[in-house]
C-alpha cells in the first residue's frame, strides 16, 4: 500500500507543479485561472471590434465608390464576405481546440470549442442571408445554387449538427469529445465538399451571374473588406471569451471557487 | 487479426440471416419513395427521365440512413459492445467486419434493385448498369460515414434524427459524383473521373472511417 | 499489480468518489462494497478501462492503462452487468465469436468443455432466446471458464440470477483462481463466503461533500 500511496503522491505533485508554475502557460489550462483572464481580455477585443466596425462601415457605405453595374446594393459584400470567412475560420478553430482537448486531455479546450460554435453558426447565417439579400436586387432571385453559397449552406448544417450533438449528449465528457470528433471529421470534409460542389455547379451550368464574380476591386473596397474581417474576428474572440466564462461557471459548479464567484455575482446584482 | 475479422463476419452473417426480414426494410423504403415522386412531380415522361438518376441516388442515401441506427444499438443494449471494445486486437478490425455485413444487407440490395426502379422512370437502358455500378461504389462510403454518425449518436435521445443531420452534409460529395456519373453518361460525356473519385472516396473511407468509429464507440460506453 | 491512483468519478452533479487510491494485490480477492448508487459499477468500469476517470489514473504493472491498451486487454477479464449474449445466436455461437474477438481459446473442444462445466451441454445449440435468465447468465459465465488463465478478473455482480449450486460452484472457482495468484475484484449483493485472502474497498468512504479547487 505504501508504494502505491507514494506513486499517487508523485502523480498528484506532477499535475500540480504543471498548473502552479508561475512561468508556465499551462496554468491557464485550468478553468479557474482562465476565467479572470478571459474577463480582462474580452472588453479590449470588444472595443477594438467596435472601432474597426465603425471605420469599416463608414468606408463601406460612404467612401467606397458606387459600382458601375450593381449600384449601391453591392455594399452588402462588406458584411457578406467577412461573415463567410469567419464562419469557415471558426469551424477550423473549433476543430483545432477539439484536437488539443483530446490529445492533452484539457477540458478548457473543449469549453472553448463549445463557446465558438454558436458564433460561427451565426456568421454562417449572416453570410447566407446577406447573400440572399444581394441576390434579389441583382439578378431577381433570392437564392442561386452557386458553389460558394451552397458550400455555405452545407457548412450551416455542419454547425447545426455540432450544436445538436453536443446538446443532446448528457455526459459532458462524452459530449465534448463527440463534438470534437465531429468537428474534426467535418473539417476534413469541408474542402472535399467545396471541391465537389464547385464541380457540380460548373457541370450544371448554373446562374450566369454569381457571387464569385464580384466587382473588380478598387483598393478602397479591399481595405474595407479587410477592416471588416478583423472587426468580425475581434468580435468573435470577445463573444467567445464571454461565453466561455459562462460555460466555465456551469461546468465547474461543484467547486468552491465557483460557488464563491456565484455568491459574489449575486451580491453585486442585489447591491 | 484475421481470426477476429472472420469470427465477427461469421457472427454478423448469422445474425443477418436470422433477422433477414430486416433487408426488406431498406428495400421497401427505397421502392416506396421512388414511386412517390411522380405523384408529386407529375407523370410527364421527359421530366421523370431527367430526374431519374438524382431521385434514385437521393433515395438510396435515405434508405441507407434508415438502417444505420441499428448498427450498434443492439450490441450496446445487451453489453456485447463493451466486451468487443475489450478486444486485444485493434477494434477497427471487428468494426470493419460489422460495417461490411451491414453494407451487404442494406447497400447491395439497393444497388441491385436500382436499375429496376429507374426503369419505372424510363431511364435509358444503356446507363442502367452504370447506375448500379455507381451505387455499388458509393454505398460503402455512405455506410462508413454513416457508421461514424451511428457511433456518435449511439444511445443519445432522438439519435436517428440527429444521425441524419450529421451524415447528410458529409454524404453530399458521394451523391454529387454518383448521380453525376450517370448524368454525364446520359450527356455523352466521359464519366471516368466520377468513378475514379467515387473509388478514391471509398478507399479513403475504408482507411479512415473505422478509426473515427472506434473513437466514438469508446465514448459511447463510458 | 493493478493500482488505482487518485481516482475521481463525477456523474452529473454528484461526485461519486474523489482521490480513491488502492492497490489490488495479486492473490487477494478485493470486494467492492457499499449500498446502491455509491459507485461500485463505475469503479469497476474505470478499473477495466472502459470508462475514463475525471481525475487520476489506473495502472497495471506500473504503466497507465491507456499506454498499453492491447496488453491490458490480454490480461483482464471483465464480467459486466449485461450478459453480452445475443438471443438469436446459440450459446456456442455466442461464445465462439466473443472468445475469438477477445483472444480467448475458441476452438470447439474448449467451448464445449466450458459450456459443459456450467451445465449447458444440452442447450448449446439452441437459440438463447429460449433459455431462462439463469441459463443466459451461465452462458456469460462460460467465458469466465475460457478466461481461466487471465491474471485479472473484474466481475460485476457475477452471482445474479444463479441458483445456490451455481453460486457455490462459481465461488469455488473464484477462490481457486485467487489462490493461484490472480487479482480478482468483484461486487456482489449476495452473502457469499470466500475461503481465500480477502480485502474490502468501499468507494463511499471517498465521497466528499464538495470538491476543492
Amino acid at each position: 500500500m505504501n508504494a502505491t500511496q507514494e506513486r499517487r503522491q508523485r502523480w498528484r505533485q506532477g499535475v500540480e507543479e504543471r498548473q502552479r508554475s508561475p512561468r508556465s502557460l499551462w496554468r491557464f489550462a485550468a478553468p479557474q485561472q482562465f476565467y479572470p483572464l478571459a474577463g480582462r481580455l474580452a472588453p479590449w477585443f470588444a472595443a477594438a471590434a467596435a472601432v474597426l466596425a465603425v471605420a469599416g462601415l463608414y468606408l463601406g457605405f460612404f467612401v467606397a465608390p458606387t459600382d458601375a453595374q450593381q449600384g449601391e446594393v453591392y455594399r452588402v459584400i462588406f458584411l457578406h464576405v467577412p461573415a463567410a470567412w469567419m464562419s469557415m475560420f471558426l469551424y477550423l478553430v473549433m476543430a483545432f481546440w477539439g484536437i488539443v482537448g483530446w490529445v492533452l486531455n484539457t477540458r478548457l479546450s473543449f469549453m472553448m470549442a463549445h463557446a465558438l460554435a454558436p458564433t460561427g453558426a451565426i456568421w454562417c447565417f449572416i453570410a447566407l442571408w446577406t447573400g440572399a439579400l444581394w441576390g434579389r436586387p441583382t439578378w431577381g432571385t433570392y437564392w442561386v445554387w452557386d458553389a460558394r453559397l451552397t458550400s455555405q449552406l452545407l457548412l450551416m448544417f455542419l454547425y447545426l449538427g455540432y450544436l445538436a450533438l453536443t446538446r443532446a449528449i448528457e455526459d459532458p465528457r462524452r459530449a465534448d469529445r463527440a463534438g470534437a470528433l465531429l468537428a474534426i471529421v467535418g473539417s476534413i470534409n469541408v474542402p472535399i465538399i467545396y471541391f465537389s460542389v464547385k464541380w457540380w455547379n460548373t457541370l450544371h451550368q448554373g446562374a450566369s451571374v454569381s457571387l464569385t464574380r464580384a466587382p473588380s476591386m478598387a483598393t478602397v473596397m479591399l481595405v474595407t473588406m479587410l477592416i471588416m474581417a478583423f472587426a468580425a474576428w475581434f468580435y468573435s474572440i470577445a463573444v467567445a471569451l464571454w461565453r466561455v466564462r459562462t460555460i466555465i461557471l456551469e461546468r465547474e459548479r461543484h467547486t468552491d471557487w465557483v460557488a464563491a464567484e456565484l455568491d459574489r455575482l449575486a451580491a453585486k446584482e442585489k447591491g | 487479426m484475421g481470426a477476429v475479422f472472420l469470427a465477427m463476419l461469421r457472427r454478423e452473417m448469422a445474425l443477418a440471416w436470422r433477422g433477414r426480414t430486416d433487408v426488406l426494410l431498406a428495400l421497401s423504403f427505397f421502392v416506396v419513395v421512388v414511386c412517390l415522386f411522380p405523384f408529386g412531380i407529375g407523370p410527364e415522361a421527359n421530366q421523370l427521365r431527367a430526374i431519374a438518376p438524382g431521385v434514385v441516388w437521393v433515395t438510396a442515401l435515405l434508405a441507407s440512413l434508415l438502417a444505420l441506427p441499428r448498427l450498434f444499438e443492439h450490441d450496446l443494449r445487451d453489453g456485447t459492445l463493451e466486451q468487443l471494445l475489450l478486444s486485444p486486437e485493434p477494434a477497427v478490425v471487428w468494426v470493419l467486419a460489422k460495417v461490411a455485413v451491414h453494407w451487404l444487407v442494406t447497400g447491395v440490395p439497393v444497388a441491385l434493385f436500382a436499375p429496376l426502379l429507374a426503369g419505372l422512370y424510363d431511364l435509358q437502358p444503356d446507363v442502367l448498369p452504370l447506375l448500379a455500378g455507381t451505387l455499388l461504389l458509393g454505398t460503402p462510403t455512405l455506410t462508413l460515414i454513416g457508421a461514424i454518425g451511428a457511433a456518435l449518436t449511439l444511445g443519445v435521445r432522438s439519435g436517428a434524427v440527429l444521425l441524419a443531420l450529421l451524415v447528410l452534409p458529409l454524404a453530399v460529395p458521394v451523391l454529387i459524383f454518383g448521380a453525376g456519373a450517370v448524368e454525364a453518361a446520359l450527356g455523352g460525356v466521359s464519366y471516368a473521373a466520377h468513378l475514379a473519385l467515387l473509388g478514391a472516396g471509398m478507399l479513403a473511407a475504408v482507411a479512415l472511417a473505422p478509426w473515427a468509429c472506434v473513437a466514438a464507440l469508446r465514448l459511447a460506453v463510458q | 499489480m493493478l493500482e488505482a491512483l487518485a481516482l475521481t468519478c463525477i456523474k452529473g452533479d454528484r461526485i461519486l468518489f474523489r482521490d480513491l487510491t488502492h492497490a489490488f494485490r495479486p492473490g487477494v480477492l478485493t470486494r467492492v462494497a457499499g449500498p446502491n448508487g455509491v459507485g461500485k459499477t463505475s469503479l469497476l468500469r474505470l478499473l477495466c478501462g472502459l470508462a475514463q476517470p475525471d481525475e487520476g489514473e489506473v495502472r497495471w504493472q506500473g504503466t497507465p492503462l491507456a499506454a498499453q491498451r492491447d496488453a491490458w486487454h490480454r490480461a483482464v477479464f471483465f464480467h459486466g452487468h449485461l450478459p453480452a449474449v445475443h438471443e438469436l445466436l446459440s450459446p456456442r455461437e455466442n461464445l465462439r465469436s466473443l472468445a475469438a474477438v477477445q483472444g480467448l481459446p475458441h476452438d470447439g473442444a474448449a467451448i464445449d468443455a466450458a459450456l459443459g462445466e456450467l451445465g449447458l451441454a444440452r442447450q448449446r445449440d439452441l437459440p438463447v432466446r429460449v433459455l431462462s435468465a439463469g441459463q443466459r447468465r451461465r452462458v456469460a459465465l462460460a467465458r469466465l471458464v475460457l478466461a481461466q488463465e487471465r491474471p485479472v478478473w473484474i466481475l460485476d455482480e457475477p452471482f445474479t440470477a444463479l441458483d445456490a449450486a451455481a453460486v457455490a460452484a462459481l465461488a469455488r472457482r473464484i477462490e481457486a483462481r485467487v489462490r493461484d495468484g490472480a487479482t480478482v475484484v468483484l461486487t456482489t449483493h449476495q452473502d457469499v463466503e470466500f475461503a481465500c485472502p480477502c480485502d474490502t474497498l468501499e468507494p463511499g468512504r471517498f465521497a466528499p461533500r464538495r470538491k476543492a479547487a
